[in-house]
Formats: structure tokens, C-alpha cells, sequence
């Protein structure tokens, strides 16, 4: 068999170009591994074309109702349906708020919502292969036709509890915020670099509970700015409702 | 109620306990999508990935979901090779060049300033595809004895 100087590739994953006849012989090792002869097909396309196509359509539906949007993330169990309860609650007379809310599994969040007066869609992200991690553009847009986005001024998007995944993907919202709990510890936005970047504004939450924990709030903030030097940080306490009130300022600007 | 049991579609129990935590399973779909498309019936040996550090892709998770989500379908049998890109940042005010590095710093190596650029680590797109030979292709590898 001869290979006419086409591309291969080995099983160790490297691969080459046997445009030098001759330079070693093909008959010795066990070459039953090679795709031989075969053509190179140049592709380049983005993974999220498709996600994005669908986000710029969600954002220009959400332009032409008037509603701004925001994407809230943050770890399981830091607090976003809490803090989400507690705005409600405060803003609820004053805005028209509706809350997508992306849940793997379950409608525990979105009962936890309920009675507010604001227009809730649940996507349980849990259909499909086992439930996804994070929201994207399509599964956002499947919630759409649930919610009256003309008669609101703000829409919330619970993003799914993770510190990884929900950060690649735009949905088509206007700004993201985190919620960011002190029982997380100072170094997380060193591990999760990208979560933090792509957010404008951090919640840092539970700060009722600093007095009986060892959370460094300095640390915190340096490991943050080296990650993103330009975020605003709200220290909150859903709980108390130490900060809530900026929260609530934060989101009336967005809106 | 534990989604760690065999409820999962074709026992897929594995697969379904790592979905609640990582996003290459979808990605893996949005990439058979375009190979589809590109490959037009033809049969594809590797699929070529080039993925930035800020995508937070893991390589040998992203070849495990890729058996799953390719299993039974054109695709079999298809590998995915991972080209990682590392992260770099282009400094507004002095123009340097930094790693970000595997401890991630957004700040300029040569003056410290924090109003940087991304200039590589995002990207994340399929680059090629290497294809079987078409069986009645022209320079049959037997032309020569």
C-alpha cells in the first residue's frame, strides 16, 4: 500500500503530512490505526453560531417590548430565589417583573415565587438527555411565549445553579449579575474566572453570616478584581435585607 | 429522587450523572450539527476543535460526551481532536501581550494596568474534518505495484 503524501493521523492524536517520499518506510509498525488517503475538509465555523443567532432574536424581541433583562447566576444555593423573593416582594408595586426560572429537575423554585404577582415561566432544563447545566438561547426562547413581555418592564433570568457552564452561553439579555454566597470561600472567582468576568454586578450574599465564619471579604475582592477589575459589588443579606434595597436600585436602573 | 439510576434513556446512567454539570454534552450536539452539515454523507474520521482556555472546555469530557451523542448515528466512530488555545491579554494602555496563565490573572505583565483585551482563549469553533476515501475515489492506493 502507498500513501500519496496525504494526510494521517496517528492514534497518539498526532498527524502529518507524508509529502516526503521515501523518508520512512510504511511497512514496519502496525499501521492498522491510520485513516489513510482520506481528504481534509476546512470547516472554521463557531460551536455557538447557532446560540447566538437565537440570542440576537430573543434580545430584539425583548427591544421591541420595552422589557430589559437580566441574567442571574450563581452556584447551587447561593441565593438567588431567596434574593429574588425578597425583591418582589419590595419592587413589586413599582416595576412589572417577570422571572424565567431554569430549574434541572423540579418546580420548587418557581412555587417559591409564586403569590408575588409576578408572570413566572419554568423551564425544567431536565428534559432530553438527563437535564442540561446552564440556559441557552433556544431553551430561553421556549419561555418567551409564556410570559405577557409586553406589559412587563423587567424580566429576571434564574440561570441553573453552576459556576461554569450558564457563562457561555448569551441568552439575549442586557446585563448579568451573580449571586455570590461568603460560605463560597475567597477563591472561587479564581476558579471560575469566566463567571466572573462576564458579570457586571456581584451579590455578595449572606453577609449576616461573616460574624461566624472565616471568609476573608479583602481576599475576596482581590481575587475578584484580578479576574474583573470593573464589576460592582453589593454586600447583601436576603435574609435580613441588609442591601436589598441597592439591589433593588441596581435593578431599576437596569430596567 | 436520584437521577443516578437507571431511569435514563438506554441505561445511559453514566452520562446522566455528569450532564447536571457540564456543558460539553450540548456542545457536542451544536458540533454534529455542523459536522453533519459539512460532511454531506461523507464518512468523517476526526473532527478538529480548536478551544480557547476561557471556554472552559475539558478535553477528555468533550471526547466522552462525543461517543455518547455520536453513538448510532452517521457519526460513529468519529474522534474529536481538542486544539487548546491559552489566554492572552493585550494591554490598552502599553500595548504588552500577557498570559493569562492557569491561575488567571486579567492584569497587564508589563505595567500592571487592568484595562486589558482579550486577544486569544475565546474561541472555540470546528476548525476541519478528516474524511474517509470515497471508495471509488481516483489514486486508488493499488496503482502502483
Amino acid at each position: 500500500m502507498r500513501l500519496m503524501g496525504r494526510f494521517h493521523r496517528h492514534d497518539d492524536g498526532t498527524g502529518h503530512d507524508h509529502a516526503h517520499p521515501g523518508a520512512h518506510a510504511h511497512d514496519v509498525g502496525d499501521h492498522s490505526g491510520y485513516a489513510t488517503g482520506g481528504e481534509r475538509l476546512e470547516v472554521l465555523e463557531r460551536i455557538f453560531d447557532e446560540n447566538d443567532r437565537t440570542a440576537a432574536a430573543n434580545r430584539a424581541e425583548f427591544a421591541a417590548a420595552g422589557v430589559r433583562v437580566v441574567n442571574l447566576m450563581s452556584a447551587p444555593g447561593a441565593g438567588k430565589t431567596m434574593l429574588l423573593r425578597e425583591t418582589l416582594a419590595r419592587l413589586g408595586g413599582q416595576l412589572r417583573i417577570g422571572i424565567i426560572e431554569g430549574d434541572i429537575e423540579t418546580s420548587l423554585d418557581a412555587d417559591r415565587l409564586a403569590g408575588f404577582g409576578a408572570a413566572v415561566a419554568l423551564i425544567n432544563t431536565g428534559d432530553g438527555f438527563g437535564g442540561e447545566c446552564h440556559l441557552d438561547a433556544p431553551m430561553v426562547r421556549s419561555a418567551l411565549p409564556r410570559l405577557p413581555l409586553a406589559e412587563l418592564d423587567l424580566v429576571v433570568i434564574e440561570n441553573v445553579g453552576n459556576l461554569v457552564c450558564p457563562a457561555e452561553f448569551d441568552v439575549g439579555e442586557d446585563a448579568r449579575a451573580m449571586v455570590y454566597a461568603v460560605t463560597e470561600g475567597e477563591e472561587k472567582p479564581l476558579k471560575y474566572p469566566v463567571m466572573f468576568r462576564s458579570c457586571g454586578l456581584i451579590v455578595v450574599n449572606k453577609v449576616d453570616l461573616l460574624p461566624y465564619l472565616d471568609f476573608d471579604m479583602n481576599g475576596f475582592l482581590r481575587n475578584l478584581r484580578t479576574v474583573n477589575p470593573e464589576a460592582e459589588v453589593l454586600p447583601v443579606s436576603a435574609r435580613t435585607g441588609e442591601g436589598v434595597t441597592a439591589w433593588c436600585d441596581w435593578l431599576r436602573q437596569t430596567a | 429522587m436520584s437521577r443516578f439510576g437507571g431511569s435514563g434513556p438506554s441505561g445511559r446512567a453514566v452520562a446522566v450523572s455528569i450532564v447536571e454539570t457540564v456543558h460539553e454534552l450540548s456542545i457536542c450536539s451544536s458540533i454534529a450539527d455542523i459536522v453533519t452539515r459539512h460532511a454531506a454523507g461523507r464518512t468523517v474520521q476526526v473532527i478538529n476543535v480548536r478551544a480557547g482556555q476561557l471556554r472552559q472546555i475539558v478535553p477528555d469530557t468533550l471526547v466522552y460526551c462525543w461517543g455518547l451523542v455520536s453513538a448510532g448515528t452517521p457519526l460513529d466512530g468519529s474522534r474529536i481532536n481538542v486544539e487548546p488555545v491559552p489566554a492572552r491579554i493585550r494591554c490598552r494602555a502599553c500595548g504588552e501581550v500577557t498570559d493569562v496563565g492557569e491561575v488567571p490573572v486579567f492584569a497587564c505583565g508589563g505595567c500592571g494596568g487592568v484595562a486589558v483585551q482579550v486577544v486569544s482563549g475565546e474561541e472555540f469553533l470546528v476548525t476541519s474534518l478528516e474524511l474517509a476515501p470515497q471508495p471509488d475515489g481516483q489514486g486508488s492506493p493499488d496503482q502502483e505495484r
